[in-house]
């Protein structure tokens, strides 16, 4: 396993609070993962662990807490004594450095592979067209999809895709990945390709959090297993105490449940 | 798909299998032979009634008079869809925010210009002028004027049809490209922020696109509408096909030979925007062809 740096944490979130409509989403959150550490997020549905992570890269914005990552604020600058939402432009800047992967993949259907993949490099950091490229088929390479550049992503099977939606992502060279359910969508087969693209990258020390209910991939994976419910981190800590031999009675339950379900 | 049979079990030539065809019911007979005796009968009084005056048709099919209809008509469909398209996105756009000023004022505009003839809206832009004799630029409620013209100059026939006809279009297109802008699954807007694509970008490059494949196909319609909806500018006497050929007729009475000129030229010209839409179509259902196709 990738020996995890020691330093600061290279992700901060601190307090993080949110309402949508009536409930409260999250109820003063906080987690911080360090340089090349991998945290997994579990919880039941509804827990607001989509929610958090779409607050991490300020696609939502939080209605108190801060996100740092390498101790810049995102999404938000502090104006005197208060925190002023950023211009879209920079929180898009920030963004580019925070890379996402959906449930649904969320390629682009009217572009190919290649020009998922190339698009924002080239459109976002400038970079050349030939430079774009050369990443692309690096990339493609490393998730095993070398022939498919100029295929269309209907024509791809749904772990093609979420391979794909990685490379799109690793592209921007992010400092932090986040993966909400990558494997949610996809049948039992099609899961271990996409779970094994991920591991290799947790091996390289990508700094990632995943949202995921593959209890046993969290245990061979992750540095660290954050159990969330009801906008709360319920219990957190290397994987070893948190599956094994949770405190909460909440997290036991939930445990119980997903382990019950996996062996199904 | 290819000729080869895949080998293995049951594999055989092609052209031993049993063939598949339609079902004919005899009824099919007795209506196409109803429907080839109509259109004889019609085709003969047309042919032969010498109330249709075939030759003064062939002799104004290209009149100058008649050309420079055809001409007119066509520039100003152009521009009422370029007016009518900028003002539609503008209108779609304002109406999916959620600043409730400008979703509001979105409303009002589509609820007004679609609300009211289109034939009314003409007319009422061509007396503007009577109303206000001077439009002006400048500090409103008396302040001063940086700029004056008179609207008998300013609103001339070409002008109250542009108006009339674009800002009605416009509120025909702000909904045609809102249902467009809705029909693009929200993930892609998301995925594209999260790649760093500023909003202009996530507009332009991710959502429009896919936007085009709902948008094109009933903008066609409205444009070949819009060609024949310009006839409606021969009230306010503007030279286009519809008024080359009335000035011609009211001259010569040769009425519904003079008609049948126009029909045959809006026939044209529909015939050819239709080919144009069946291209841009093709080109804007990107990776929603099949395999097979995508090639092409
Ligand atoms: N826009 C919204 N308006 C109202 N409630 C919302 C909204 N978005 C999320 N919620 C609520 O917030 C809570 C947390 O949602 P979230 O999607 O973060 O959960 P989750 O842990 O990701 O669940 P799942 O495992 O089902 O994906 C849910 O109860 C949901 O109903
Ligand atoms: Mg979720």
């Amino acid at each position: 396993m990738f020996d995890v740096s020691t330093g600061a944490p290279l992700v901060r979130a601190t307090d993080i609070w949110m309402n949508r409509g009536s409930n409260t989403v999250l109820k003063g959150v906080s987690i911080e993962a360090r340089k090349g550490e991998v945290i997994a997020l579990l919880g039941p549905s509804g827990a607001g662990k989509s929610t958090l992570l779409r607050c991490l890269n300020a696609i939502e914005m939080a209605d108190r807490g801060l996100v740092e990552v390498e101790g810049e604020i995102i999404g938000c600058e502090k104006v005197g004594e208060d925190y002023v939402r950023l211009p879209e432009k920079q929180v898009a800047r920030q963004r580019a450095e925070i890379g996402m992967v959906f449930q649904n993949f969320n390629l682009f259907p009217h572009l190919s592979v290649l020009q998922n993949i190339i698009d924002a490099p080239m459109r976002v950091r400038g970079m050349k067209k030939a430079d774009a490229v050369k990443l692309a088929h690096d990339l493609l390479a490393r998730v095993r999809l070398s022939d498919k550049a100029d295929a269309y992503p209907r024509h791809l099977s749904g772990g093609q895709q979420q391979r794909i939606a990685i490379a799109r992502a690793l592209a921007m060279n992010p400092k932090v990945m986040l993966f909400d359910e990558p494997t949610s969508a996809l049948d039992p087969h099609l899961t271990d390709e996409v779970l094994d693209v991920i591991r290799e990258l947790a091996e390289t020390g990508m700094t990632m959090i995943i949202v995921t209910h593959e209890v046993a991939f969290a245990r061979d994976v992750a540095h660290t297993v954050a159990v969330m419910g009801e906008g709360t981190i319920m219990e957190i800590g290397p994987p070893d105490e948190v599956l094994r031999a949770p405190k909460d009675p909440r997290v036991q339950t939930f445990l119980a449940r997903a382990l019950k379900e996996m062996a199904r | 798909m290819s000729d080869s049979v895949p080998a293995g079990r049951g594999a055989s030539a092609r052209d031993s299998a049993p063939v598949m065809r339609e079902r004919r019911s005899p009824w099919r007979w007795l209506g196409i032979a109803a429907v080839v005796i109509g259109l004889a009968w019609i085709a003969f009084q047309i042919l032969t009634n010498p109330g249709f005056e075939w030759d003064v048709v062939g002799k104004y099919m290209l009149h100058p008079q008649v050309l420079r209809g055809v001409g007119m008509t066509l520039w100003l469909t152009l521009l009422v869809m370029v007016m009518g398209t900028v003002i539609g996105i503008i209108v779609a756009v304002m109406r999916l925010s959620n600043d409730p000023i400008l979703n509001g004022t979105a409303v009002a505009f589509v609820w007004f210009f679609r609300g009211t003839p289109v034939l009314v809206q003409l007319v009422f832009w061509y007396n503007l002028a009577a109303i206000f004799p001077d439009v002006s630029l400048g500090i409103p409620f008396g302040g001063p004027k940086l700029f004056e013209i008179s609207a008998t100059v300013a609103i001339s026939s070409f002008t109250a049809a542009l108006l009339g006809l674009g800002f009605n279009e416009g509120a025909y297109m702000a909904e045609i490209i809102r249902a467009g802008l809705t029909s693009v699954d929200h993930g892609q807007t998301e995925a594209s922020r999260a790649l760093g694509h500023r909003p202009a970008q996530t507009f332009r490059v991710i959502v429009l696109p896919q936007a085009m494949k709902a948008i094109i196909p009933p903008t066609g319609n409205q444009v070949i509408g819009m060609l024949k909806y310009t006839s409606l500018a021969s009230v306010v006497a503007l030279g286009e096909l519809m008024h080359s050929v009335e000035t011609i007729y009211s001259r010569t009475f040769q009425t519904m030979p003079m008609l049948i000129v126009a029909a045959l030229w809006y026939l044209i010209l529909v015939s050819i925007l239709s080919v144009v839409q069946y291209y841009i179509e093709r080109h804007y259902s990107r990776g929603w062809k099949t395999q097979a196709n995508a090639a092409l």
